[in-house]
């Protein structure tokens, strides 16, 4: 029994079908990356398995357990994080705030100890801003703890992004499109950040075009054309499955890929 | 130092519990502390709405109605079924809670302007039953509020009620601080700068706006309420579409999401159709275009304006 699982998902939008059929697993400690064209149903995969979307064919279960139709909110109170391609930061807040919300799971404070103020909710505004503090520290943010989210750097909110996720303690951590937009410097941090999320037993499923970092980090890499499965395998297979090649770089590229190569 | 003094809740508090203490040793006469006391009323009100639309980013166009709910239930407990006026304004609490949970629980899930159009319905709806049950309302005319006796003591005179609801408001003011640095206000602060990053969080979105909605139909009855026993009246005016509209304006004048905000939305709002008054037919179009102006100078709202240009200038 696989941690993640997803068995034949689909969903259509006005008769456009956006994701067809597609399924695949996930252990924990894996790296499992999805790619493919522009269009090809990546982020609409991961908001079906968020909960965002509710699936109109298929099923997804965690360790068994069937989660499909499920509010993201309670997905994330099994243990599913995500990050989202079009930063969804909370702009108005400090880097640190961003992070506590993050841990809104772990926090066990009534209403109405909020409201009066009682030990009880500043005793645990304490520990969520000292595990907050941590993982900011952890993706290399602690010095801007304090500064407005809306002021940071794209590189540093992706980042951020992470570590509000990360605060959740997932079991499984869906990063979309983690280091688009950032340069070498930013990438490699990621590229080493993902590593070390895997490395602690959670299940990363990563959307991502930077080629390089896919097949460097993969386990597993799952290529989507036009909503549907073209290929999964490691990277090396998929890097050499004709199909691939040719939807990415279409039936010209490929010819002119082939004469190149003699 | 002072950057410290500017964001803290007892900085806050202290100053507004100073304000209220000094303005009556400067007030010339018994008026203004009767000005005063509705601004701290109003404020009141505006508070919950602070929590409402400034922390959790939900609009709500008919907030007047809980204002009514509270008005009335001052009004009608102690009428028809002899009930202590204070405890009345815990029931009428209670009631505008329940109502809000019941009636916020289907349209929380609009939003923005659908939001807006459905509470503005809610608060029509309120407005109507208040001027049509007249045996219960009094109609349009309203009805008479019995005044309130405390322990023998009989509660009336401009410079007591300016005390009591000076207090009640420094009480708004404490709940509303306390819950703005709570796990509870980062999630409200959180849902309002994105639903879905909040619900990836793992915070119930839908009971959390509804949280907050219950938590402002409380204030606002309570502001009714004690609006009501100070008035010794209440009429379906109270609960008006023009209250609903200015509640808003006010935090949105003031600063929206400052507690600070709210009062002094209110006091403007209070404070300058009377200060204008001697501009007769133009009083008005005067107030209008000062709202004007001041949204278009400080379009952040009057106390986070000031307070950025004060942690500015400290920096």
């Amino acid at each position: 029994m696989s941690l993640l699982s997803v068995e034949g998902l689909g969903i259509s939008f006005g008769g456009v079908v956006a994701v067809d059929n597609v399924g695949f697993a996930v252990e924990a400690g894996q790296v499992f990356s999805i790619i493919g064209p522009n269009g090809a149903g990546k982020t609409t995969l991961f908001n079906l398995v968020t909960g965002i979307y509710t699936p109109l064919r298929g099923r997804v279960t965690m360790n068994g357990e069937l989660l499909t139709g499920l509010p993201p909110h309670v997905l994330a109170r099994r243990g599913m994080s995500r990050t989202f391609q079009n930063l969804q930061i909370f702009f108005r807040m400090s880097a640190l705030e961003n992070v506590m919300v993050g841990r809104h799971m772990a926090e066990r404070s009534s209403l109405l100890a909020d409201l009066f103020g009682l030990p009880a909710s500043g005793r645990q505004n304490g520990v969520t801003r000292d595990a907050a503090l941590a993982l900011l520290a952890r993706v290399g943010l602690a010095d801007v703890a304090q500064a407005t989210a809306g002021s940071l750097s794209y590189g540093a909110l992706k980042r951020l992004e992470i570590a509000r996720a990360l605060a959740a303690d997932p079991k499984v951590l869906l990063l979309d499109e983690p280091a688009a937009g950032c340069n070498a410097v930013e990438t490699e941090a990621i590229d080493h950040l993902i590593g070390e999320i895997a490395k602690s037993g959670i299940a990363v499923v990563l959307i991502e075009h930077d080629m390089k970092l896919v097949m460097k980090i993969s386990d597993r890499v799952l290529v989507l054309a036009q909503g549907r499965r073209l290929a999964e395998g490691t990277p090396r297979e998929v890097r050499e499955n004709p199909a691939v090649i040719a939807a990415y770089l279409g039936e010209h590229g490929t010819r002119e890929a082939d004469r190149a190569h003699g | 130092m002072l950057a410290r003094v500017l964001r803290s809740r007892l900085a806050t508090l202290l100053f507004l519990a100073a304000v209220i203490a000094v303005i009556p040793f400067l007030a010339p006469s018994a008026f203004y502390l009767r000005v005063a006391a509705v601004v701290w009323v109003f404020a009141l009100a505006a508070l919950g709405l602070t929590i409402l639309m400034g922390y959790a980013g939900q609009v709500s166009l008919g907030h007047a109605g809980f204002l009514g709910i509270g008005g009335y239930a001052v009004a009608i407990g102690p009428a028809q079924f002899g009930l202590h006026p204070v405890l009345c304004l815990g029931l009428g609490a209670v009631l505008a809670g329940v109502i809000a949970y019941l009636v916020g629980r289907p349209i929380l899930r609009l939003k923005g302007y659908y939001l807006a159009i459905a509470t503005l319905g809610f608060g029509v709806i309120l407005a109507l039953v208040f001027h049509s049950e007249s045996q219960w309302t009094g109609g349009p005319d309203g009805m008479q509020v019995a005044r309130v006796t405390l322990f023998g003591w009989r509660l009336s005179g401009a410079a007591n009620w300016y005390w009591v609801t000076g207090g009640a408001l420094l009480i708004g003011a404490w709940l509303a601080l306390n819950i703005g640095v709570s796990p509870t206000g980062r999630a409200l602060k959180a849902l309002h700068d994105s639903e879905v990053a909040a619900a990836g969080a793992g915070i119930d979105v839908g009971s959390r706006k509804l949280a907050a909605f219950v938590i402002a139909a409380v204030y606002a009855a309570v502001a009714g309420g004690l609006m009501a026993a100070m008035n010794g009246l209440i009429t379906p005016d109270a609960a008006s579409f023009m209250h609903s509209i200015e509640l808003v304006a006010m935090v949105i004048i003031g600063g929206l999401g400052s507690v600070l905000g709210a009062v002094v939305g209110a006091a403007f709002l209070v404070v300058l159709p009377q200060a204008l008054t001697f501009m007769h037919e133009y009083e008005q179009a005067v107030l209008g275009l000062l709202i004007m102006v001041f949204m278009i100078l400080l379009p952040a709202g009057i106390v986070p304006t000031i307070r950025n240009w004060l942690l500015e200038r400290l920096s």
